[in-house]
């Protein structure tokens, strides 16, 4: 039996060590082995005594947060096509690496005193070798060539299939009539530095989407669901079913859509809605998956139902704003359908301009493939991955993941960028805001009292003492009164964190938005406040978007009167408050039907089908989970600078991928004429392609840096 | 030039052996982890005193 586990946590190569010694002591456990680079624990069981609990609780213990994996077909799947690239690309390297071999000789040979009959041979051998490899190692371009030519599609995949066929069809023409020349060489170099281009666009792929399964992972919540004999067990949310009773304890998120059977408490919707004011719910009502219970404990009966209604709705808008992204067409493929037919006539006017000077129908059809050889698009189909691999490495250093490579381009095109408020120019949870009527020690005893309490709202506060450089460490003998706060006695004189009721302090009705949290010890008493707060940097940021050009705009959910607070605060005159996410999503294609081209920024479940109908789209990584798959890219950390990184590295890759396209064209216009004119030989023909792939491979490396990158 | 006889297969032969060597360790997947081993070789846990 086998489980993997994401871990966090993890700060240097130590950490292998302390994991798997810690665990060699769980009994049942007959391996664990932590993944270095992908942060993943993977444990082996004894099946009948399987219990991850008390593994997950020594890493707790440790310091790391674990969660386990549930359903990872899809990620498998993508693996198992990356490992087929890669022994793809490693026999056309091996086959490649023979041949050419051969081909030295051949070439010494046809300079010095190779015999024919020798010769013959070794074409013979070059071709037993590089038949069968390039059948085997250039299917990926095949199948794609052929899907593309069924669809009526042009795409990089035909010309690349029709030149390696070609030059194999006749290097063994060639052979048989004993010619001094063949390509068998060529075709593979082609394939291997092709293939070469994909394994490193998957490689990245597969970087960036192992660090977001982690980190998905990490926030699936834990649900209590209340079994019939009236026991809790805790189980992943997504393992929750309709009908299950679960219990919701205040300060803890919903983990799935129900009717409330009983309890009373205030919701915070804004990862769903947009809205930051909670809203009172009783029995009857209906909650939904991702709101946040604040004061009461709730018992909820789970409704698959409710989840399909809501789910729906918002996953057919994003299906519907999808589609019309697809129509993209990347900078390869518009190059590839302008480039193929060019190409392929000329080849076929060399064949007839020679017949036609008086060639014969051999040597013009010989010289015409070595046209078709020579032009392939080994460099033409490297330059944008190997930029994109380059940029999504440089952005991943900026705490950026892209879903994609062809995503760059589109990023690079933006001129309009829309902010969600709540989660996005806000910090996605709760920090404290004022805290005035403490002094500075009674602060920093509420934030230790703080760590002992599982409420969101305490995390503000030990957050913000730790800021201030101060170790925090936990009271002895806490106790925790679910829903009222926490209490212990510290030198024989009692402190209380919570709420204002179990502090005996006086608290406001009104609280403009915020929660407050009172804390007593002995006389000493006062309210701290909590609440929505800007990333520290979104007022810089906002202004040099600004400074750049960028038309900024607000679309929020929220109330009017807090939207305009942000917004006048971070000096942005375009914003609409209250939005549906309908709304949203039609603001954003009336904008793009005026040709402005739309990153859309959100984290909510009401900004998903406007994340997907924009030109690109970012979302944190503190999102809804529905909301990061419809956007192109994620952004994790606590600051907002990756926006703006992530459009100075764009930019810079597609200026560099434009780059490498003109040297690709710069490679076509001094190798076609010789081609045309006869003086291609298979030695000419394999020093232009490897140094014109080498040539963009090395200007690629430029995306790496640009100008106004944060440090 | 009998000699090719011998050194062609040899050559051949080397460089299937290559591949194959590669093919398993594919397979076996020490690629997995690239950074992970280069601490592994400093710690002694898995070193068992029976």
């Amino acid at each position: 039996m086998n489980l993997d586990l994401a871990v966090e946590g993890i700060s240097s190569a130590d950490a292998i060590a302390e994991i798997e010694r810690a665990l060699s002591v769980i009994p049942g456990l007959t391996q664990a082995r932590l993944n270095f680079t992908t942060r993943r624990l993977s444990t082996e069981w004894i099946k009948a005594s399987f219990n991850p609990s008390p593994a997950i609780s020594t890493l707790e213990n440790l310091g790391y947060r674990v969660a386990p994996f549930t359903g990872d077909a899809e990620e498998s799947e993508e693996d198992r096509y990356t490992r087929w690239l890669l022994r793809c690309l490693v026999v056309s390297g091996f086959a490649g690496i023979n041949v050419m071999l051969l081909s030295v000789s051949i070439w010494a040979g046809n300079v010095t005193d190779i015999t024919p009959e020798t010769r013959d041979l070794f074409h013979w051998l070059s071709a037993l070798i590089a038949l069968p490899a390039a059948a085997f190692s250039g299917q990926p371009f095949f199948y794609k060539a052929l899907r593309a030519l069924r669809q009526g599609d042009m795409t990089m995949d035909v010309p690349i299939s029709i030149g390696i066929t070609l030059a194999l069809a006749m290097s063994v023409y060639e052979t048989a009539h004993h010619a001094e020349h063949a390509y068998f060489d060529s075709a593979l170099m082609l394939i291997f530095f092709l293939l070469s281009g994909r394994v490193l666009d998957h490689a990245m792929r597969k970087k960036t989407r192992s660090a977001a399964a982690n980190l998905n992972a990490l926030r699936i919540p834990i649900a209590s669901r209340i079994e019939a004999d009236g026991r809790i067990t805790e189980i992943p949310s997504d393992a929750l079913m309709a009908g299950d009773m679960i219990l919701i304890a205040p300060g803890s998120l919903v983990p799935a859509d129900g009717v409330i059977e009983s309890g009373r408490s205030q919701i915070e919707a804004s990862l769903v809605t947009g809205e930051t004011e909670p809203k009172s719910v009783k029995p009857g009502d209906l909650v939904f998956a991702g709101t946040f219970n604040q004061n009461g404990a709730l018992t909820l009966r789970v409704s698959a139902a409710g989840s399909r209604t809501v789910m729906a709705d918002i996953e057919k808008l994003i299906h519907e704003a999808l589609t019309s992204r697809s129509r993209y067409v990347q900078i390869a493929d518009r190059v590839a359908r302008l480039y193929a037919p060019v190409v392929h006539i000329a080849a076929a006017v060399t064949a007839m301009a020679w017949i036609a000077v008086g060639a014969t129908v051999h040597d013009a059809l010989v010289i015409a493939i070595a046209v078709l050889i020579i032009t392939c698009p080994c460099a033409l189909a490297l330059a944008a991955p190997v930029v994109q691999v380059i940029t999504a490495g440089a952005l991943f250093q900026k705490n950026i993941l892209i879903r994609s490579g062809d995503m760059i381009e589109r990023m690079a095109e933006i001129d309009t960028i829309i902010f969600d408020k709540t989660g996005t120019l806000t910090l996605p949870e709760p920090s404290l805001i004022d805290a005035s009527a403490l002094t500075p020690e009674a602060l920093m005893m509420a934030g230790r009292l703080a760590l002992s309490s599982h409420h969101p709202l305490a995390r503000a506060i030990c957050e913000t003492v730790r800021e201030k450089g101060t170790v925090l460490k936990p009271y002895t003998d806490v106790q925790e009164i679910t829903g009222s706060g926490v209490s212990c006695i510290i030198d024989g004189v009692e402190a209380r964190l919570g709420h204002p009721t179990f502090c005996n302090v006086h608290a406001p009705i009104w609280t403009d938005n915020r929660s407050c949290i009172a804390f007593r010890y002995g006389k000493m008493a006062g309210l701290i406040f909590v609440g929505q707060k800007l990333r520290a940097d979104a007022f810089e940021v906002i202004n040099s978007l600004k400074a750049r050009g960028y038309r900024i705009l607000i679309l929020s959910g929220d109330h009017e009167r807090i939207v305009k607070d942000v917004a006048d605060h971070l000096n942005i005159s375009e914003w609409h408050a209250a939005m549906s996410p309908k709304e949203k999503c039609d603001f954003l294609t009336r904008l793009k039907d005026q040709g402005q081209q739309v990153l859309m920024i959100g984290d909510g479940l009401n900004d998903a089908p406007a994340l997907a109908a924009a030109t690109a789209s970012l979302s944190p990584a503190t999102g809804a989970d529905v909301t990061q798959a419809a956007a192109d890219a994620v952004f994790t950390g606590k600051s907002l600078v990756p926006v703006l990184d992530l459009l100075v590295l764009t930019q810079k890759g597609r200026r560099v991928m434009i780059e490498n396209f003109g040297l690709a064209l710069i490679y076509n216009l001094i190798a076609v004429p010789l081609a045309v004119f006869d003086y291609v030989t298979p030695l000419i023909a394999a020093a232009a392609m490897s140094g014109s792939s080498v040539i963009v491979a090395l200007n690629a490396l430029r995306a790496r840096r640009a100008e106004g990158l944060s440090s | 030039m009998t000699i090719l006889l011998y050194l062609v297969p040899a050559a051949l032969g080397l460089g299937l052996l290559a591949l194959a060597a590669f093919m398993w360790s594919l397979k076996s997947g020490q690629f997995e982890d690239l950074d992970g081993a280069a601490y592994r070789i400093l710690n002694d846990d898995d070193v068992r005193s029976e």
